[in-house]
């Protein structure tokens, strides 16, 4: 099997925003997979910890925003012995160059991996151009 | 708790060729730290990586097992370790996909955590919620704390 390799660990990517955040807290960048096919875009988004009510996805003048947010599980009787990763929020922007159809999207969220599918609008898709000899 | 923390337990009485320069590597870190450079986390260099929290009766260990199913874990206990191996899959998808991005990673891992105090292995209760392991690992009754009485 192709894909039987060990998982090698990388940290937690933490967002430098350009632009102050209003609420406190880390914020991090999701891993995501997004591929097409000629009648929609998927994305594959990994947000452990996010519940399905604290997920916001935006698509708004072609730019996708989703935001997650983790709410902290530690109970405070609990003390610290190690850390390794840090919980906050989840934010990734995407700037799409096709025209979705926003009615169509489809979100679905299971086991910490968000699965958004895009639905291109009928003329986005591509169609075969015949080319007529002079 | 703080120098605990620094130090990395729960793993620090393996001492391997690299401990020494480990060691030497983390005074540095202790010195820069007052010169603005930001503390490190300490890094096993394992998937998946932990949280370890303690309360007077158990542990707690998380970790971000995001897409990974119960079934694919394994989750063992002795009286001073717990492992965890596991498989995650990614389903491939639609043969006529194009990739945009793939920076989702599919493959095994596996990963020992040696427990600061004795515990309990009979009593180990796992659970794994919106791609989050969390494993209770309650103490040994030797390990807890105890209620001194001065008269």
């Amino acid at each position: 099997m192709a894909d039987s390799k060990d998982i090698k660990v990388r940290e937690k990517q933490e967002l430098t925003t350009p632009a102050e955040q209003t609420k406190p807290g880390a914020v991090f960048t999701p891993q995501v997979d997004i591929f097409e096919t000629e009648k929609e875009i998927t994305l594959l988004a990994d947000i452990p910890g996010v519940k399905s009510d604290k997920l916001n996805i935006d698509l708004r003048d072609d730019i996708l925003t989703i935001t997650g947010d983790v709410e902290p599980v530690e109970s405070s009787a609990e003390e610290d012995v190690l850390i390794e990763y840090e919980t906050g929020r989840f934010y990734r922007q995407f700037t799409l160059s096709e025209v979705i159809d926003q009615s169509k999207i489809d979100a679905k969220l299971g086991d910490g991996v968000l699965r958004l599918t895009l639905p291109k609008v009928e003329k986005a898709t591509p169609r075969k151009i015949a080319i007529k000899s002079a | 708790m703080i120098y605990r923390r620094f130090l990395g337990v729960p793993s620090w009485e393996f001492k391997g060729p690299f401990a020494e320069l480990e060691r030497m590597k983390r005074q540095m870190d202790r010195l820069m730290e007052g010169w603005g450079a930001t503390y490190q986390k300490p890094f096993a260099g394992v998937f998946p990586l932990i949280n370890l929290t303690e309360t007077k009766d158990s542990f707690f260990i998380r970790a971000e097992l995001p897409g990974v199913v119960a079934g694919d874990l394994d989750i063992q206990a002795t009286a001073n370790s717990i492992s965890v191996t596991g498989e995650r899959k990614i389903p491939s998808e639609n043969k006529e996909a194009r990739w945009h991005r793939r920076e989702r990673e599919a493959g095994k891992f596996s990963r020992m955590i040696s427990m600061p105090s004795e515990i309990d292995p009979n009593k180990v209760d796992a659970s794994l919620v919106d791609g989050i392991l969390m494993v209770v690992v309650p103490k040994a009754e030797v390990s807890k704390p105890r209620q001194i009485s001065v008269r």
